[in-house]
Protein backbone atom coordinates (compact mmCIF):
# COMPACT_ATOMS: atom_id res chain seq x y z
CA UNK A 1 0.00 0.00 0.00
CA UNK A 2 1.38 3.48 -0.82
CA UNK A 3 2.73 5.47 2.12
CA UNK A 4 0.09 8.17 1.84
CA UNK A 5 -2.73 5.64 2.25
CA UNK A 6 -1.44 4.19 5.51
CA UNK A 7 -3.28 4.86 8.75
CA UNK A 8 -1.39 6.29 11.72
CA UNK A 9 -1.32 2.90 13.43
CA UNK A 10 0.04 1.25 10.24
CA UNK A 11 2.64 3.96 9.62
CA UNK A 12 4.03 4.11 13.15
CA UNK A 13 5.49 0.56 13.36
CA UNK A 14 7.34 1.12 10.06
CA UNK A 15 9.02 4.20 11.49
CA UNK A 16 9.71 2.63 14.88
CA UNK A 17 11.31 -0.43 13.25
CA UNK A 18 13.30 1.98 11.04
CA UNK A 19 11.93 0.43 7.87
CA UNK A 20 11.32 3.98 6.78
CA UNK A 21 12.78 7.26 7.97
CA UNK A 22 10.52 9.91 9.44
CA UNK A 23 11.98 12.45 7.01
CA UNK A 24 11.11 10.17 4.10
CA UNK A 25 7.51 10.10 5.28
CA UNK A 26 7.38 13.86 5.73
CA UNK A 27 9.11 14.43 2.38
CA UNK A 28 6.62 12.13 0.63
CA UNK A 29 3.69 14.08 2.06
CA UNK A 30 5.25 17.43 1.19
CA UNK A 31 5.79 16.27 -2.38
CA UNK A 32 2.17 15.19 -2.67
CA UNK A 33 1.04 18.55 -1.31
CA UNK A 34 3.31 20.26 -3.84
CA UNK A 35 1.90 18.34 -6.81
CA UNK A 36 -1.74 17.82 -5.81
CA UNK A 37 -2.84 20.64 -3.56
CA UNK A 38 -3.12 23.11 -6.40
CA UNK A 39 -6.17 21.00 -7.35
CA UNK A 40 -7.61 20.37 -3.88
CA UNK A 41 -6.68 23.62 -2.06
CA UNK A 42 -6.72 21.84 1.30
CA UNK A 43 -3.85 23.84 2.81
CA UNK A 44 -3.60 27.55 3.58
CA UNK A 45 -0.11 27.30 5.09
CA UNK A 46 2.44 24.54 4.51
CA UNK A 47 5.16 24.29 7.15
CA UNK A 48 7.61 22.20 5.12
CA UNK A 49 10.90 23.40 6.55
CA UNK A 50 9.79 23.09 10.14
CA UNK A 51 8.29 19.65 9.51
CA UNK A 52 11.54 18.38 7.95
CA UNK A 53 13.56 19.78 10.84
CA UNK A 54 11.30 17.95 13.31
CA UNK A 55 11.59 14.75 11.29
CA UNK A 56 15.38 14.98 11.30
CA UNK A 57 15.39 15.03 15.10
CA UNK A 58 13.89 11.54 15.09
CA UNK A 59 16.15 10.22 12.35
CA UNK A 60 19.25 11.55 14.11
CA UNK A 61 18.16 9.87 17.33
CA UNK A 62 17.73 13.17 19.17
CA UNK A 63 14.04 12.54 19.71
CA UNK A 64 12.46 9.21 20.63
CA UNK A 65 9.69 7.73 18.47
CA UNK A 66 8.48 5.78 21.49
CA UNK A 67 7.40 8.93 23.33
CA UNK A 68 3.79 8.43 22.19
CA UNK A 69 1.66 6.68 19.59
CA UNK A 70 1.60 9.90 17.53
CA UNK A 71 5.35 10.59 17.53
CA UNK A 72 6.61 11.32 14.02
CA UNK A 73 3.12 11.33 12.50
CA UNK A 74 2.48 14.13 9.95
CA UNK A 75 -0.73 16.01 10.71
CA UNK A 76 -2.81 18.79 9.16
CA UNK A 77 -4.39 21.31 11.52
CA UNK A 78 -7.51 23.34 10.82
CA UNK A 79 -6.54 26.99 10.54
CA UNK A 80 -8.78 27.97 13.44
CA UNK A 81 -6.40 26.58 16.08
CA UNK A 82 -3.66 28.89 17.32
CA UNK A 83 -0.12 27.67 16.80
CA UNK A 84 2.58 29.97 18.12
CA UNK A 85 4.54 31.76 15.41
CA UNK A 86 2.27 30.45 12.65
CA UNK A 87 -0.41 32.25 10.68
CA UNK A 88 -3.92 31.47 11.93
CA UNK A 89 -6.32 32.95 9.39
CA UNK A 90 -9.63 31.21 10.16
CA UNK A 91 -10.16 31.29 6.40
CA UNK A 92 -10.79 35.04 6.68
CA UNK A 93 -9.36 38.13 5.10
CA UNK A 94 -9.81 39.62 8.58
CA UNK A 95 -7.00 37.44 9.95
CA UNK A 96 -4.98 37.09 6.73
CA UNK A 97 -1.80 38.26 8.48
CA UNK A 98 -2.52 37.16 12.04
CA UNK A 99 0.36 35.22 13.61
CA UNK A 100 -0.77 33.36 16.72
CA UNK A 101 1.15 34.52 19.79
CA UNK A 102 0.53 31.29 21.74
CA UNK A 103 -0.38 27.62 21.34
CA UNK A 104 -3.90 26.28 21.75
CA UNK A 105 -4.00 23.61 24.44
CA UNK A 106 -4.64 20.88 21.88
CA UNK A 107 -1.65 22.09 19.85
CA UNK A 108 0.51 22.10 22.99
CA UNK A 109 -0.56 18.53 23.78
CA UNK A 110 -0.14 17.26 20.22
CA UNK A 111 3.31 18.90 20.10
CA UNK A 112 4.21 17.15 23.32
CA UNK A 113 3.14 13.84 21.75
CA UNK A 114 5.78 14.41 19.10
CA UNK A 115 3.51 14.54 16.06
CA UNK A 116 4.72 16.69 13.15
CA UNK A 117 2.66 19.55 11.72
CA UNK A 118 2.59 19.69 7.93
CA UNK A 119 0.47 22.82 7.81
CA UNK A 120 -2.80 24.61 8.45
CA UNK A 121 -5.87 23.54 6.54
CA UNK A 122 -8.50 25.50 4.65
CA UNK A 123 -11.96 26.10 6.12
CA UNK A 124 -15.16 28.09 5.80
CA UNK A 125 -14.52 31.58 7.14
CA UNK A 126 -14.62 31.50 10.97
CA UNK A 127 -15.97 27.92 10.66
CA UNK A 128 -19.29 29.20 9.29
CA UNK A 129 -20.40 27.01 6.44
CA UNK A 130 -21.14 23.50 5.23
CA UNK A 131 -19.23 23.46 1.95
CA UNK A 132 -15.86 25.27 2.38
CA UNK A 133 -17.03 27.73 -0.27
CA UNK A 134 -16.92 30.49 2.34
CA UNK A 135 -13.13 30.49 2.62
CA UNK A 136 -11.61 33.86 1.71
CA UNK A 137 -8.77 31.90 0.10
CA UNK A 138 -10.80 29.89 -2.40
CA UNK A 139 -12.89 26.77 -1.87
CA UNK A 140 -11.39 23.40 -1.03
CA UNK A 141 -12.41 20.78 -3.58
CA UNK A 142 -13.57 17.26 -2.87
CA UNK A 143 -10.74 14.84 -3.81
CA UNK A 144 -13.36 12.32 -5.00
CA UNK A 145 -14.66 14.81 -7.59
CA UNK A 146 -13.02 18.20 -7.89
CA UNK A 147 -16.30 19.82 -8.97
CA UNK A 148 -17.98 18.90 -5.69
CA UNK A 149 -17.70 20.40 -2.23
CA UNK A 150 -15.74 18.60 0.50
CA UNK A 151 -18.28 19.70 3.11
CA UNK A 152 -17.52 22.19 5.84
CA UNK A 153 -16.41 23.86 7.79
CA UNK A 154 -13.42 21.51 8.36
CA UNK A 155 -13.38 20.79 4.60
CA UNK A 156 -9.64 21.29 4.25
CA UNK A 157 -8.86 18.89 7.09
CA UNK A 158 -11.17 16.19 5.68
CA UNK A 159 -10.01 16.64 2.08
CA UNK A 160 -6.34 16.50 3.17
CA UNK A 161 -6.88 13.14 4.91
CA UNK A 162 -8.88 11.75 1.97
CA UNK A 163 -6.38 12.94 -0.64
CA UNK A 164 -3.36 11.58 1.23
CA UNK A 165 -1.99 15.04 2.02
CA UNK A 166 -1.52 14.22 5.72
CA UNK A 167 -1.83 11.08 7.84
CA UNK A 168 -4.59 12.55 10.00
CA UNK A 169 -5.90 15.97 10.96
CA UNK A 170 -7.66 18.04 13.56
CA UNK A 171 -10.92 19.82 12.80
CA UNK A 172 -13.55 21.61 14.84
CA UNK A 173 -17.27 20.98 15.01
CA UNK A 174 -19.91 23.53 16.04
CA UNK A 175 -22.94 22.13 14.21
CA UNK A 176 -21.46 19.28 12.19
CA UNK A 177 -18.22 20.80 10.90
CA UNK A 178 -16.18 17.64 11.56
CA UNK A 179 -18.81 14.98 10.89
CA UNK A 180 -20.25 16.33 7.63
CA UNK A 181 -16.94 16.96 5.77
CA UNK A 182 -15.65 13.57 7.02
CA UNK A 183 -18.79 12.04 5.51
CA UNK A 184 -18.44 13.96 2.22
CA UNK A 185 -14.76 12.95 1.88
CA UNK A 186 -15.15 9.31 2.93
CA UNK A 187 -13.06 9.50 6.10
CA UNK A 188 -13.70 9.22 9.85
CA UNK A 189 -14.57 12.30 11.94
CA UNK A 190 -15.28 12.48 15.65
CA UNK A 191 -16.95 15.32 17.54
CA UNK A 192 -16.32 14.76 21.25
CA UNK A 193 -18.74 15.61 24.04
CA UNK A 194 -18.81 19.35 24.77
CA UNK A 195 -16.19 19.89 27.49
CA UNK A 196 -14.14 16.76 26.69
CA UNK A 197 -11.49 18.67 24.72
CA UNK A 198 -10.12 22.08 25.65
CA UNK A 199 -11.23 25.07 23.57
CA UNK A 200 -8.36 27.27 24.78
CA UNK A 201 -6.71 28.71 21.69
CA UNK A 202 -9.54 27.67 19.38
CA UNK A 203 -10.73 30.90 17.76
CA UNK A 204 -14.29 31.18 19.06
CA UNK A 205 -17.35 30.93 16.81
CA UNK A 206 -20.17 29.71 19.12
CA UNK A 207 -18.65 29.08 22.52
CA UNK A 208 -21.39 26.81 23.88
CA UNK A 209 -21.08 24.48 20.87
CA UNK A 210 -17.46 24.51 19.58
CA UNK A 211 -15.42 21.32 20.03
CA UNK A 212 -12.09 20.13 18.58
CA UNK A 213 -11.86 16.58 17.21
CA UNK A 214 -9.91 14.24 14.94
CA UNK A 215 -10.41 13.47 11.23
CA UNK A 216 -8.69 10.22 10.27
CA UNK A 217 -8.54 7.29 7.81
CA UNK A 218 -9.99 4.81 10.28
CA UNK A 219 -11.59 4.55 13.70
CA UNK A 220 -8.50 3.35 15.54
CA UNK A 221 -6.66 6.50 14.42
CA UNK A 222 -9.56 8.62 15.71
CA UNK A 223 -9.19 6.89 19.08
CA UNK A 224 -5.44 7.59 19.09
CA UNK A 225 -5.87 11.28 18.34
CA UNK A 226 -8.70 11.71 20.83
CA UNK A 227 -6.47 10.10 23.46
CA UNK A 228 -3.95 12.91 22.96
CA UNK A 229 -6.34 15.87 22.95
CA UNK A 230 -8.96 14.82 25.54
CA UNK A 231 -8.70 15.87 29.15
CA UNK A 232 -9.17 18.63 31.66
CA UNK A 233 -7.62 22.04 31.03
CA UNK A 234 -7.89 24.74 33.66
CA UNK A 235 -7.53 27.41 30.93
CA UNK A 236 -10.97 26.51 29.54
CA UNK A 237 -13.66 27.07 32.17
CA UNK A 238 -16.05 24.74 30.32
CA UNK A 239 -13.51 21.90 30.32
CA UNK A 240 -14.87 18.93 32.25
CA UNK A 241 -12.69 17.22 34.82
CA UNK A 242 -13.46 13.55 34.21
CA UNK A 243 -10.95 10.73 33.76
CA UNK A 244 -10.00 9.96 30.13
CA UNK A 245 -10.48 6.26 29.33
CA UNK A 246 -7.99 4.31 27.24
CA UNK A 247 -9.94 4.56 23.99
CA UNK A 248 -8.03 2.06 21.84
CA UNK A 249 -8.48 -0.70 24.39
CA UNK A 250 -12.27 -0.72 24.09
CA UNK A 251 -12.38 -0.94 20.28
CA UNK A 252 -12.05 -4.69 19.96
CA UNK A 253 -14.97 -5.62 22.23
CA UNK A 254 -17.95 -7.21 20.50
CA UNK A 255 -21.16 -5.25 20.03
CA UNK A 256 -23.38 -8.35 20.25
CA UNK A 257 -26.40 -7.52 22.35
CA UNK A 258 -25.85 -3.77 22.05
CA UNK A 259 -29.05 -1.81 21.42
CA UNK A 260 -28.87 0.68 18.55
CA UNK A 261 -31.66 3.21 18.17
CA UNK A 262 -32.84 4.39 14.76
CA UNK A 263 -34.61 7.74 15.13
CA UNK A 264 -37.70 7.67 12.95
CA UNK A 265 -37.49 11.46 12.44
CA UNK A 266 -34.16 11.01 10.63
CA UNK A 267 -35.67 8.85 7.88
CA UNK A 268 -37.47 11.81 6.38
CA UNK A 269 -39.05 12.09 2.97
CA UNK A 270 -36.43 14.46 1.58
CA UNK A 271 -33.62 12.01 2.24
CA UNK A 272 -31.68 11.04 -0.90
CA UNK A 273 -32.39 7.43 -2.00
CA UNK A 274 -28.66 6.58 -2.08
CA UNK A 275 -28.33 7.76 1.53
CA UNK A 276 -31.41 5.76 2.56
CA UNK A 277 -30.06 2.64 0.85
CA UNK A 278 -26.66 2.95 2.58
CA UNK A 279 -28.46 3.32 5.90
CA UNK A 280 -30.49 0.17 5.28
CA UNK A 281 -27.34 -1.77 4.46
CA UNK A 282 -25.62 -0.40 7.56
CA UNK A 283 -28.52 -1.50 9.74
CA UNK A 284 -28.25 -4.98 8.24
CA UNK A 285 -24.51 -5.09 8.99
CA UNK A 286 -25.11 -4.10 12.60
CA UNK A 287 -27.70 -6.88 12.96
CA UNK A 288 -25.22 -9.38 11.53
CA UNK A 289 -22.77 -8.22 14.19
CA UNK A 290 -25.32 -9.21 16.81
CA UNK A 291 -26.56 -5.73 17.65
CA UNK A 292 -30.24 -5.20 18.22
CA UNK A 293 -31.89 -2.30 16.39
CA UNK A 294 -34.87 -0.47 17.81
CA UNK A 295 -36.90 2.40 16.45
CA UNK A 296 -36.80 5.44 18.72
CA UNK A 297 -38.24 8.92 18.49
CA UNK A 298 -36.50 12.30 18.78
CA UNK A 299 -39.68 14.34 18.39
CA UNK A 300 -38.02 17.79 18.26
CA UNK A 301 -35.57 16.98 15.45
CA UNK A 302 -37.37 19.24 12.98
CA UNK A 303 -36.72 22.26 15.19
CA UNK A 304 -32.95 21.75 15.38
CA UNK A 305 -32.10 23.87 12.36
CA UNK A 306 -34.15 26.86 13.54
CA UNK A 307 -32.83 26.65 17.12
CA UNK A 308 -29.22 26.25 16.02
CA UNK A 309 -29.32 29.09 13.49
CA UNK A 310 -30.51 31.40 16.25
CA UNK A 311 -28.14 30.27 19.02
CA UNK A 312 -24.95 29.91 16.97
CA UNK A 313 -25.21 33.30 15.20
CA UNK A 314 -26.15 34.96 18.51
CA UNK A 315 -22.95 33.67 20.10
CA UNK A 316 -20.98 34.46 16.95
CA UNK A 317 -22.17 38.07 16.82
CA UNK A 318 -20.83 38.53 20.32
CA UNK A 319 -17.57 36.60 19.80
CA UNK A 320 -16.76 38.39 16.54
CA UNK A 321 -17.24 41.82 18.11
CA UNK A 322 -13.54 41.59 19.00
CA UNK A 323 -12.50 42.20 15.38
CA UNK A 324 -12.35 45.95 15.38
CA UNK A 325 -9.15 46.74 13.50
CA UNK A 326 -7.35 47.82 16.68
CA UNK A 327 -5.67 44.90 18.48
CA UNK A 328 -5.17 42.54 15.54
CA UNK A 329 -6.70 41.70 12.21
CA UNK A 330 -7.57 43.78 9.18
CA UNK A 331 -7.61 47.54 9.55
CA UNK A 332 -9.21 49.80 7.00
CA UNK A 333 -7.09 52.63 5.66
CA UNK A 334 -10.13 54.72 4.80
CA UNK A 335 -11.33 55.55 8.33
CA UNK A 336 -11.52 59.08 9.74
CA UNK A 337 -12.66 58.34 13.30
CA UNK A 338 -12.88 55.40 15.68
CA UNK A 339 -16.44 54.42 14.77
CA UNK A 340 -15.73 54.40 11.04
CA UNK A 341 -12.52 52.45 11.76
CA UNK A 342 -14.65 49.71 13.33
CA UNK A 343 -17.26 49.78 10.59
CA UNK A 344 -14.91 49.88 7.64
CA UNK A 345 -12.43 47.35 9.04
CA UNK A 346 -15.22 44.85 9.78
CA UNK A 347 -17.04 45.42 6.50
CA UNK A 348 -13.86 44.96 4.48
CA UNK A 349 -12.54 42.04 6.54
CA UNK A 350 -15.60 39.78 6.80
CA UNK A 351 -17.15 37.75 3.97
CA UNK A 352 -20.85 37.48 3.11
CA UNK A 353 -21.77 34.48 5.29
CA UNK A 354 -19.99 35.87 8.35
CA UNK A 355 -21.79 39.19 7.90
CA UNK A 356 -25.10 37.37 7.53
CA UNK A 357 -24.57 35.49 10.79
CA UNK A 358 -23.42 38.58 12.66
CA UNK A 359 -26.56 40.34 11.41
CA UNK A 360 -28.85 37.45 12.38
CA UNK A 361 -27.18 37.13 15.77
CA UNK A 362 -27.31 40.84 16.47
CA UNK A 363 -30.98 40.93 15.48
CA UNK A 364 -32.09 37.98 17.65
CA UNK A 365 -30.29 39.46 20.66
CA UNK A 366 -31.53 43.00 20.09
CA UNK A 367 -33.99 44.74 22.36
CA UNK A 368 -37.54 43.48 21.86
CA UNK A 369 -36.59 40.30 20.01
CA UNK A 370 -34.54 38.43 22.62
CA UNK A 371 -37.48 36.51 24.11
CA UNK A 372 -39.02 35.61 20.77
CA UNK A 373 -35.79 34.25 19.31
CA UNK A 374 -32.84 33.62 21.63
CA UNK A 375 -34.81 32.60 24.71
CA UNK A 376 -37.21 30.51 22.65
CA UNK A 377 -34.35 28.74 20.87
CA UNK A 378 -32.62 28.06 24.21
CA UNK A 379 -35.83 26.49 25.51
CA UNK A 380 -36.13 24.35 22.39
CA UNK A 381 -32.51 23.37 22.99
CA UNK A 382 -33.65 21.89 26.32
CA UNK A 383 -36.36 19.90 24.53
CA UNK A 384 -33.84 18.57 22.01
CA UNK A 385 -31.42 17.64 24.79
CA UNK A 386 -34.23 15.84 26.65
CA UNK A 387 -35.14 13.94 23.46
CA UNK A 388 -31.67 12.39 23.46
CA UNK A 389 -31.67 11.64 27.18
CA UNK A 390 -35.00 9.82 26.82
CA UNK A 391 -33.84 7.96 23.70
CA UNK A 392 -30.74 6.73 25.52
CA UNK A 393 -33.01 5.07 28.09
CA UNK A 394 -34.20 2.79 25.28
CA UNK A 395 -30.91 2.23 23.44
CA UNK A 396 -27.14 2.47 23.92
CA UNK A 397 -26.35 4.55 20.84
CA UNK A 398 -28.16 6.06 17.86
CA UNK A 399 -27.36 5.43 14.21
CA UNK A 400 -28.36 7.99 11.59
CA UNK A 401 -27.14 9.37 8.27
CA UNK A 402 -24.68 12.27 8.63
CA UNK A 403 -26.35 14.32 5.90
CA UNK A 404 -29.60 13.84 3.99
CA UNK A 405 -27.81 14.24 0.66
CA UNK A 406 -24.50 13.11 -0.89
CA UNK A 407 -21.82 15.77 -1.63
CA UNK A 408 -23.21 18.49 -3.88
CA UNK A 409 -21.61 20.59 -6.62
CA UNK A 410 -19.57 23.69 -5.91
CA UNK A 411 -21.92 26.65 -6.40
CA UNK A 412 -25.08 24.54 -6.16
CA UNK A 413 -26.31 25.99 -2.86
CA UNK A 414 -24.05 29.02 -2.56
CA UNK A 415 -26.84 31.53 -3.27
CA UNK A 416 -29.40 29.99 -0.95
CA UNK A 417 -28.27 30.18 2.66
CA UNK A 418 -31.43 28.57 4.05
CA UNK A 419 -31.02 25.49 1.82
CA UNK A 420 -27.41 25.26 2.96
CA UNK A 421 -28.50 25.46 6.63
CA UNK A 422 -31.11 22.73 6.09
CA UNK A 423 -28.42 20.32 4.89
CA UNK A 424 -27.13 20.29 8.51
CA UNK A 425 -30.40 18.83 9.84
CA UNK A 426 -28.88 15.56 11.14
CA UNK A 427 -25.76 16.95 12.80
CA UNK A 428 -27.15 20.04 14.56
CA UNK A 429 -29.30 18.34 17.23
CA UNK A 430 -26.34 16.43 18.73
CA UNK A 431 -24.35 19.68 18.85
CA UNK A 432 -27.16 21.45 20.69
CA UNK A 433 -27.36 18.53 23.15
CA UNK A 434 -23.56 18.46 23.59
CA UNK A 435 -23.36 14.70 22.95
CA UNK A 436 -20.52 12.99 21.05
CA UNK A 437 -20.90 11.80 17.46
CA UNK A 438 -18.73 10.00 14.95
CA UNK A 439 -19.03 9.90 11.18
CA UNK A 440 -17.75 6.82 9.32
CA UNK A 441 -17.95 5.83 5.65
CA UNK A 442 -20.89 3.52 4.90
CA UNK A 443 -21.24 3.48 1.13
CA UNK A 444 -21.05 5.33 -2.15
CA UNK A 445 -23.70 7.24 -4.04
CA UNK A 446 -24.71 6.49 -7.63
CA UNK A 447 -22.15 9.05 -8.82
CA UNK A 448 -19.39 7.47 -6.73
CA UNK A 449 -19.32 9.96 -3.86
CA UNK A 450 -18.89 8.90 -0.21
CA UNK A 451 -21.84 8.58 2.16
CA UNK A 452 -21.38 8.70 5.93
CA UNK A 453 -23.02 7.02 8.89
CA UNK A 454 -23.37 8.93 12.15
CA UNK A 455 -23.21 7.17 15.51
CA UNK A 456 -24.32 9.26 18.48
CA UNK A 457 -23.85 8.34 22.12
CA UNK A 458 -24.69 9.74 25.55
CA UNK A 459 -22.47 12.45 27.08
CA UNK A 460 -18.87 11.21 27.50
CA UNK A 461 -19.60 7.88 25.74
CA UNK A 462 -16.78 8.38 23.19
CA UNK A 463 -15.27 5.02 24.10
CA UNK A 464 -18.56 3.28 23.31
CA UNK A 465 -19.32 4.99 19.98
CA UNK A 466 -15.72 4.41 18.88
CA UNK A 467 -16.24 0.72 19.59
CA UNK A 468 -19.53 0.57 17.64
CA UNK A 469 -17.85 2.45 14.76
CA UNK A 470 -14.78 0.21 14.80
CA UNK A 471 -16.84 -2.98 14.76
CA UNK A 472 -18.87 -1.70 11.80
CA UNK A 473 -15.73 -0.62 9.98
CA UNK A 474 -14.02 -3.98 10.46
CA UNK A 475 -17.09 -5.77 9.10
CA UNK A 476 -17.14 -3.63 5.93
CA UNK A 477 -14.60 -2.34 3.43
CA UNK A 478 -15.86 1.22 2.91
CA UNK A 479 -12.87 2.74 4.72
CA UNK A 480 -10.48 1.05 2.29
CA UNK A 481 -11.88 3.00 -0.68
CA UNK A 482 -10.27 6.28 -1.56
CA UNK A 483 -10.31 8.82 -4.37
CA UNK A 484 -7.97 8.62 -7.33
CA UNK A 485 -6.40 12.01 -7.77
CA UNK A 486 -3.32 11.45 -9.93
CA UNK B 1 -44.54 35.42 3.48
CA UNK B 2 -45.04 38.31 5.87
CA UNK B 3 -42.17 40.74 6.23
CA UNK B 4 -40.15 40.02 9.40
CA UNK B 5 -37.60 42.73 8.99
CA UNK B 6 -37.63 45.92 6.90
CA UNK B 7 -34.73 47.58 5.10
CA UNK B 8 -34.70 50.29 7.76
CA UNK B 9 -34.41 47.66 10.50
CA UNK B 10 -31.62 45.90 8.62
CA UNK B 11 -29.72 49.20 8.54
CA UNK B 12 -30.33 49.64 12.27
CA UNK B 13 -29.02 46.12 13.03
CA UNK B 14 -26.00 46.74 10.78
CA UNK B 15 -25.31 49.86 12.81
CA UNK B 16 -25.50 47.88 16.07
CA UNK B 17 -23.14 45.27 14.59
CA UNK B 18 -20.71 47.94 13.35
CA UNK B 19 -21.10 46.87 9.74
CA UNK B 20 -21.55 49.01 6.65
CA UNK B 21 -23.70 47.49 3.94
CA UNK B 22 -23.68 48.65 0.35
CA UNK B 23 -27.09 49.28 -1.24
CA UNK B 24 -26.89 45.89 -2.97
CA UNK B 25 -25.81 44.08 0.21
CA UNK B 26 -28.64 45.72 2.15
CA UNK B 27 -31.32 44.61 -0.34
CA UNK B 28 -29.96 41.09 -0.44
CA UNK B 29 -29.52 40.91 3.34
CA UNK B 30 -33.12 42.03 3.87
CA UNK B 31 -34.38 39.38 1.49
CA UNK B 32 -32.28 36.60 3.03
CA UNK B 33 -32.97 37.59 6.64
CA UNK B 34 -36.69 37.62 5.91
CA UNK B 35 -36.47 34.15 4.44
CA UNK B 36 -34.41 32.80 7.36
CA UNK B 37 -36.42 34.54 10.10
CA UNK B 38 -39.68 33.26 8.57
CA UNK B 39 -38.28 29.76 8.79
CA UNK B 40 -37.51 30.39 12.49
CA UNK B 41 -41.28 30.83 12.97
CA UNK B 42 -41.57 27.04 13.14
CA UNK B 43 -40.33 27.26 16.74
CA UNK B 44 -43.63 28.91 17.67
CA UNK B 45 -45.39 25.60 17.05
CA UNK B 46 -43.86 24.47 20.35
CA UNK B 47 -45.32 25.42 23.72
CA UNK B 48 -42.28 26.27 25.84
CA UNK B 49 -43.82 28.36 28.63
CA UNK B 50 -42.50 26.22 31.47
CA UNK B 51 -39.32 24.94 29.81
CA UNK B 52 -36.00 26.03 31.35
CA UNK B 53 -33.61 27.40 28.71
CA UNK B 54 -30.31 25.58 28.11
CA UNK B 55 -27.29 27.80 27.59
CA UNK B 56 -24.70 25.06 27.99
CA UNK B 57 -25.31 21.38 27.29
CA UNK B 58 -23.00 20.33 30.12
CA UNK B 59 -23.98 22.17 33.28
CA UNK B 60 -21.01 23.23 35.34
CA UNK B 61 -21.02 24.99 38.68
CA UNK B 62 -19.13 28.23 39.02
CA UNK B 63 -15.51 27.56 38.21
CA UNK B 64 -13.17 29.37 40.56
CA UNK B 65 -9.41 29.59 40.61
CA UNK B 66 -7.09 31.14 43.11
CA UNK B 67 -6.33 34.82 42.62
CA UNK B 68 -2.77 34.31 41.52
CA UNK B 69 -0.65 36.13 39.00
CA UNK B 70 0.14 33.72 36.16
CA UNK B 71 2.40 34.00 33.19
CA UNK B 72 0.84 36.09 30.40
CA UNK B 73 1.85 37.50 27.04
CA UNK B 74 4.73 39.95 26.97
CA UNK B 75 3.72 43.42 25.85
CA UNK B 76 5.83 43.09 22.72
CA UNK B 77 4.08 39.87 21.72
CA UNK B 78 0.70 41.27 22.68
CA UNK B 79 1.28 44.18 20.32
CA UNK B 80 2.89 42.13 17.57
CA UNK B 81 -0.34 41.75 15.56
CA UNK B 82 -1.50 45.33 16.04
CA UNK B 83 -2.17 47.13 12.74
CA UNK B 84 -0.66 50.23 14.34
CA UNK B 85 1.22 50.62 17.62
CA UNK B 86 4.04 52.70 19.10
CA UNK B 87 5.65 49.77 20.86
CA UNK B 88 3.75 50.42 24.07
CA UNK B 89 0.19 51.20 23.00
CA UNK B 90 -2.36 50.44 20.31
CA UNK B 91 -2.82 53.50 18.13
CA UNK B 92 -6.35 54.49 17.09
CA UNK B 93 -7.77 57.61 15.42
CA UNK B 94 -8.25 60.56 17.74
CA UNK B 95 -11.32 60.02 19.98
CA UNK B 96 -11.73 63.38 21.72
Amino acid sequence: MPLHSLTVHELRPLMVKKEIKVSEVVQAYLERIETLDSKVNAYLTVMGELALREAALYDEGRKDLNRSSLAGVPLGIKDVLCMRGTKTTCGSKMLENFVAPYDATVIEWVKRSGAIFLGKTNMDEFAMGSSNENSAFGPTRNPWNLNKVPGGSSGGSAAAVAAGLCAASLGTDTGGSIRQPASFCGVVGLKPTYGRVSRYGLVAFASSLDQVGPITRDVQDAALLLQTIAGYDSRDTTSVNLPVPYYVEGLKKSIAGVKLGIPREYMIEGIHPDVALSMEKAIKTFRELGAETVEVSLPHTDYGVAAYYIIAPAEASSNLARYDGVKYGHRSTGAQDLLSLYRKSRSEGFGAEVKRRIMLGTYVLSSGYYDAYYKKASQVRTLIRNDFIEAFEKCDALITPVAPIPPFHIGEKADDPLQMYLSDVFTLPASLAGIPGISIPCGLSGDNMPIGLQILGPHFAEEFILRVAHQFEQATDHHTHGPTLE
Amino acid sequence: MSEKISEAEVLHVADLARLELTEGEMIRMTEQMNQILSYMETLNELETGSVEPTTHAIQLQNVFRSDQVMESLDREIGLSNAPQSDGANFIVPKVI
